[in-house]
């Protein structure tokens, strides 16, 4: 029986699904030591992007558009880019991913809301790329 | 959405004041939740003023006391009143534990008792367990072997083997930890919640076991392990000092060894 044992006025639960089946539920899915892993793995590789960023961004303080250009124009400086931009937002998807799951409990709404928090970080995700690839590749 | 309040029959509301016998000098206010299933009303918050002369020093002293002295309609679990069986796991000054190991003088200012957090409360100190019993029997919490056992004896272990197991077999079930774990208020139904994954790595790391594979793929799922956000309540108030999170996470090491 569930945990229905009230009586009276006592919000009443018809489950009469063996407690075994439902912790049971669907069985194991199978996965989440990818998600698992890949968070933690962008996490550490960010920490030395992010400061290389941060100094990158205080070196061009004050530069014309002509130097940002061309900093960016170094395949070097593009390649690093590119990565603190794809693993930001992978990271950023993976750890809202985790949030959501938590707060949402509207199984619906936490549907749609996975979906648009992969969305939104896919199109910034891209939009900051191409804006990157344009700058490296344009004299 | 996440509840930010209690909904409207589950608000505690003042309860009685039971007052301590004329004459008593050393008094100390209990505050605890009671909620009777068949009086239809919200649960209140009864204060007991208790003569701690008259009682031993741990709260399930108190307890006791209150429901043999003052108010019989007091329910709570209690057996063994040493640590041991589990029974009398509650919410004590804000930090579940168990009754009997609780000693009164630690606790400063009135002593507030209320059940297991987020559980169906059966009535004022019980919770309803029956669905983490469930979890814990969905583990398959025994040793499972393909090979028979030696016809002369017992399964063998090595002295390294059995230390292996030191800090998980001494578990005894109170799921202090498991209603302390915000995943799990969160997640309840899918999450299995530590003590349940302690005593699954307790067979985990068991050499005797032969069904390590298929106990690790019973857990890699999105809920079930990894709704584990480390949040570390488990093993700040397990009641007997065990480490719930450390064996989260070598399940967790394993999984990703196994993965490559």
């Amino acid at each position: 029986m569930s945990n229905a044992s009230t009586g009276g006025a006592a919000p009443k639960v018809t489950i009469m699904r063996s407690q075994l089946s439902r912790a049971r539920g669907m069985g194991a899915a199978g996965s989440g030591v990818h998600h698992w892993k890949v968070e933690r793995i962008t996490a550490i590789a960010l920490v030395p992007l992010t400061t290389w960023f941060i100094y990158a961004v205080l070196h061009l303080l004050g530069a014309p558009q002509a130097g940002v250009h061309r900093f960016v124009h170094n395949p070097w400086n593009a390649v690093l880019l590119l990565a603190i931009v794809t693993m930001t937002f992978h990271h950023m998807q993976l750890g809202l991913q985790v949030v959501l799951e938590d707060y949402v409990s509207n199984h619906k709404w936490q549907m749609a809301s996975l979906l648009l928090n992969k969305a939104v970080a896919l199109i910034l995700g891209l939009l900051c790329v191409v804006s990157i690839l344009r700058m490296a590749f344009t004299a | 959405m996440v509840e930010f309040t209690l909904p409207k029959n589950s608000k505690v509301t003042p309860g009685h004041t039971w007052k301590a016998a004329a004459g008593a000098k050393n008094i100390r206010e209990f505050k605890i939740y009671r909620w009777n299933p068949d009086d239809g009303a919200n649960p209140r918050l009864d204060t007991y003023q208790v003569d701690l002369d008259a009682i031993g020093p741990m709260v399930l002293d108190a307890l006791i006391h209150i429901k043999n002295d003052i108010d019989p309609t007091l329910t709570f679990r209690r057996s063994c009143r040493e640590g041991i069986c589990g029974s009398c796991a509650m919410n004590i000054d804000g930090g579940n534990t168990l009754a009997c190991l609780q000693p009164i003088e630690d606790v400063k200012g009135d002593v507030k008792i209320y059940p297991l957090p987020h559980m169906a409360v059966v009535k004022d100190l019980v919770p309803d367990l029956s669905m983490a019993y469930a979890q814990l029997r969905s583990v398959e919490p025994w040793l499972k072997s393909d090979t028979p056992p030696p016809p002369d004896g017992e399964r063998r272990q090595s002295v390294q083997e059995r230390h292996k197991l030191d800090g998980m077999w001494e578990c005894i079930l109170c799921f202090c930890c498991t209603t302390s774990c915000p995943s799990y208020w969160w997640n309840g139904d899918r999450y299995l919640g530590p003590a349940t994954l302690l005593a699954a790595y307790r067979w985990i790391a068991d050499s005797r076991d032969e069904y390590t594979g298929q106990r690790l793929d019973a857990l890699e799922d999105p809920f079930k392990l990894y709704a584990c956000r480390t949040i570390m309540n488990c093993t700040k108030t397990c009641p007997k000092g065990l480490n719930p999170a450390k064996a989260i996470g070598e399940i967790k090491q394993m999984l990703v060894e196994r993965a490559g």
